[in-house]
């Protein structure tokens, strides 16, 4: 032993014991930390009783079953109609549009960063593609008001003030880079050794991109699209701005509709008293919109839980 | 013919196919930038023109010529500073409990599955629970608890509130990757010579995971600057030409004072909308660069 | 109960080889509950003295029929041993036989590991420390580990030392205990002109000195330590040997390391692990010259692991 060494005491169980201030004050910050994690369930339970809350008197005026099959939406003129189709259909119109654009040009620009590109390349494009997603809304609706629908109307003279097809346009912009960015997560987690087996039989890269690659991350890409058509479904000033506020049932893109956000800011934008019927509508068709993107994002949640699986 | 001669014959229709393939991706991919390029363009011809420090200085008005953005600005100031006072402590809170505290039971799993749908709610939806749950607070009668006075009615505090219900995912998503990123023997150190949870979590993960974290908690705010839909749910388009001096004023914001211009039918009024959205863009870029930087700023600090 | 028999059995052993120094400790003692020179068992609900057979009074740390799984699966099976005060106790054995999870047990940093279980009894003075009111933080304190890759705070070298003892509330001189723990982990010499600079612009060997140092300063009653040399180089490993070496008596340490003549250079006692359980334990010239076990023998000799 040491010359020197200073004897001490031994340690006492008294002294291994728990201290009640500190383990108060550690308390007290751990359920702070719990407190604000389960903000997150306060506010799920809101979204859905809020909604609940001011639909279900609705549907004791109009019936579910009329709400949900009526193709007449005249909330505001005698006689109403509360059937919701019209609306959901010009939803489904101008997200119908969007991806059009959005699915193709957002995998093929995908297949790009993930197969082609350099790595210099793709670190700069990325970015500069994500910027796309964070132009705010109403700066889009702008846009189709001022420069996307009157390059329509000077293509096709059919095309009105309000349509479907600028909107649809507009939105699938503004979802391409969602698109884009997370196909290419999704190819990009495809193991090299499944392109080494097409390049060992000579194929070309397009053959190994379409043949192989998409193909293997076909439930990641899907994935995304599922997202990102749920994002255009539930996507308000574009729509609002420049598709029109005309509830019509139609697959003609150059006429104007109304969607179901359009509506709802319609709605707000007057000045509603709380309780009215046509107040309580606005959470009808939210809570319809709210199961929409719900059941599209838990789709595409599970599917994703799939893909990540598969290659990890 | 042999079987080689075939392989060469095929080779070449394949090697074009090989070229218009790749063009075709390159300029899908360049579509969005194009598209960029075309906006801001487009938004620049339209707006440019109404730039002036009188624009920025004025508030709105039923003549075009003397119409502003004050209100809107500084509307916009306010509402996203009470939002960042909100959300930040409450979002970062949230991921330390989820990252540091919890066992991964299946509590975090719930609250992980909440989280992630909570991302993807459209924004139009949580202005509905800010109109009910904070404008009117479900139809409460005017009073004062704890000196607040309640309900928020259509104030700066009604949608602060609202748009940090919005962002809370988004930060929450960010913080907790920032935790993640802190490496574990940073955590060991800090137990090994007895420490407390909280103090390893404040005086050395939190450090560590503050830059990445910032970098979040700024697109989180730039996300909350741009939005439009829930401030209308909650009633932010009233005409208001003052800026706010109590978080209980009344207030407007860039985009929705974007929106309210758009939709007038003068010509003049859109283009007043262009120049607000330059004004919007600018602000939205310059946080994104601050993000950037403080990211970047992270990353060479780690190396 | 065979094992903790045969537990009980060499912690005698270590007893009478070490009895020597076990009157001068206890004498100068002045703590009343710790009179006999003995450690303290209080009445305890749940960790009655009766049930737990108290080690030789000069026994630190001791487990008894520790088992600990992860998940269900045990990793750690049915160890029994006595770990001597003021001895360097060496732990050995092959990669996965349970080493580190059995150190890691001793000052409870399993705690963070989800699914990490222990039954059986961790003995610290006596006092199970497993035990409901017992907790960790403090325990921690007293037992000081130093992990396989140094880990220094990203802040100064003095911050580094000075951080625990400032969170742990002490009073006294903090130039002076950070002084103190760098000389005792032999690194004050080369660092004393820039205790400002921060922790990460040091050598790793110098790095793991100061994980020491950081240890030190928290004058722990035990040192843990995981493998300390395998990310160093063999000058960096002898340094650390040496300040390991100058430890001996002051404070008790336990060491696992995967290098055997490390075990043999450094330790009294060593202990031998295999697939999660104790093979054998004695002390270090015996187990390397004489082992009792073929299995010992034959890892000592270098023919598996």
């Amino acid at each position: 032993m040491a010359a020197g060494a200073a004897p001490r005491p031994r340690v006492t169980a008294d002294q291994l014991r728990k201290r009640r201030s500190r383990s108060l004050k550690e308390e007290v910050i751990r359920l702070s930390l719990l407190g604000s994690a389960l903000v997150s369930v306060f506010v799920s339970v809101g979204i859905v009783s809020v909604l609940l809350g001011e639909a279900l008197p609705f549907f004791g005026e109009v019936s579910v079953s009329e709400f949900v099959t009526g193709t007449t939406w005249t909330p505001l003129l005698e006689p109403r109609h509360f059937g919701v189709l019209p609306l959901v259909g010009g939803t489904l119109l101008v997200a119908a549009i969007a991806a059009l654009l959005a699915v193709p040009v957002g995998s093929l620009a995908a297949l790009y960063l993930s197969e082609y590109a350099s790595p210099r390349v793709r670190r700069r494009l990325k970015p500069t593609l994500e910027i796309l997603a964070g132009v705010p809304t109403v700066v889009y609706g702008t846009f189709a008001l001022a420069v996307v629908t009157p390059t329509l109307q000077a293509i096709l003279p059919d095309v009105r003030v309000f349509n479907a097809l600028s909107a649809g346009i507009v939105v699938g912009i503004m979802i391409l880079p969602m698109v884009a960015s997370l196909s290419d997560d999704a190819l990009r987690a495809v193991p090299q050794s499944l392109r080494n087996a097409g390049y060992g039989v000579g194929a070309t890269k397009r053959e190994i991109s379409l043949g192989i690659v998409y193909p293997a991350a076909f439930s990641g890409v899907i994935s995304s699209y599922l997202l990102a058509i749920s994002r255009a479904i539930g996507e308000t000033m574009i729509v609002a701005m420049a598709a029109g506020s005309t509830p019509r049932l139609t697959l003609n893109p150059l006429e104007s509709i109304q969607t179901m956000t359009g509506y709802i800011v319609q709605v707000s934008l007057g000045d509603t008293p709380a309780g009215s019927i046509e107040f309580q509508s606005i959470f009808a068709v939210g809570l319809g919109l709210f199961l929409m993107t719900l059941a599209m994002n838990l789709l595409s949640q599970k599917i994703m839980a799939r893909f990540r699986e598969t290659y990890s | 013919m042999t079987a080689s001669d075939r392989f060469r014959a095929d080779s070449g229709r394949r090697h074009r196919r090989e070229r218009t393939f790749r063009r075709l991706a390159l300029s899908a991919t360049w579509f969005g930038v194009v598209m960029l390029g075309i906006l801001i363009v487009g938004i620049l011809k339209d707006g440019v023109g109404q730039l002036s420090l009188d624009f920025l200085d004025n508030f709105p008005s039923r003549k075009p010529e003397q119409a502003g953005f004050k209100a809107a600005i500084w509307g916009s100031v306010w509402a996203v500073s009470f939002t960042g006072v909100f959300s930040v402590p409450l979002g970062i809170g949230a991921a330390i409990y989820l990252e540091e505290y919890a066992h991964k039971g299946r509590l975090v799993r719930i609250l992980e599955l909440l989280i992630a749908n909570l991302a993807g709610v459209p924004s139009i939806l949580y202005g509905m629970l800010g109109l009910i749950a904070f404008v009117r607070m479900f139809g409460l009668e005017t009073t004062t608890i704890l000196g607040i006075e309640v309900p928020f009615g259509r104030s700066v505090l009604a949608g602060s509130a609202t748009l940090t219900l919005l962002i809370l995912p988004v930060i929450i998503i960010a913080s907790r990757e920032a935790l993640r990123a802190v490496p574990d023997s940073l955590r060991q150190a800090a137990y090994g010579i007895g420490a407390t949870r909280w103090q390893c979590v404040r005086h050395h993960v939190l450090p560590a995971a503050i830059p990445g974290m910032l970098t979040g908690v700024v697109l989180a705010l730039s996300r909350a600057l741009g939005e439009t839909a829930p401030l209308i749910m909650i009633g932010a388009l009233t005409y208001v030409a003052f800026v706010p001096e109590t978080p209980y004023d009344l207030f407007t914001a860039m985009p929705i004072q974007i929106f309210n211009w758009a939709s007038r039918p003068q010509l003049e009024f859109h283009h007043l909308a262009a120049t607000g959205c330059i004004v919007l863009l600018v602000v939205l870029l310059g946080m994104n660069g601050l993000a950037v930087w403080l990211r970047n700023r992270a990353e060479s600090r780690k190396a | 109960m065979t094992m903790v028999d045969a537990g009980e059995r060499m912690g005698q052993a270590g007893q009478a080889e070490r009895s020597a120094t076990v009157p001068d400790r206890g004498a100068t003692s002045t703590l009343e509950s710790d009179a006999g020179g003995r450690p303290v068992t209080d009445a305890r609900p749940g960790a009655a003295p009766a049930d737990t057979p108290p080690g030789p009074a000069d026994t630190v740390l001791a487990t008894r029929d520790v088992v600990i799984s992860y998940s269900g699966a045990p990793a750690v099976r049915h160890v029994d041993i006595d770990v001597q005060r003021g001895d360097v106790t060496a732990i050995i054995g092959p990669s996965g036989c349970g080493k580190s999870t059995l150190l890691r047990c001793f000052n409870r940093m399993n705690d963070f590991i989800e699914g990490a279980g222990v039954t059986g009894q961790v003995l610290f003075e006596g006092i199970d420390i497993h035990a409901s009111d017992i907790d960790p933080v403090e325990l921690r304190r007293r037992i000081g580990m130093v992990f396989q890759r140094p880990n220094p705070f990203p802040k100064t070298i003095y911050d580094n030392v000075a951080w625990g003892p400032r969170m742990g509330g002490y009073s006294g001189d903090m130039d002076e205990l950070v002084e103190r723990s760098l000389v005792d982990a032999a690194l004050w010499e080369e660092v004393k002109d820039k205790l400002k600079q921060p922790g990460h612009s040091l050598s790793g060997g110098q790095q793991q000195r100061l994980c020491i140092a950081r240890a030190l300063a928290m004058s722990p009653e035990v040192l843990l330590m995981d493998e300390p040399c395998s990310a160093l180089d063999p000058i960096a490993t002898g340094r650390i040997e040496e300040l390991i070496e100058s430890l001996r008596g002051r404070y008790s340490v336990v060491i696992v390391t995967h290098n055997m003549q490390q075990a043999s250079r450094i330790s009294d006692t060593t202990v031998f692990m295999y697939q999660g359980e104790l093979i054998e334990v004695g002390p270090t010239a015996r187990i390397f010259t004489n082992p009792e076990k073929q299995q010992t023998e034959d890892y000592v000799t270098g023919r598996f692991g």
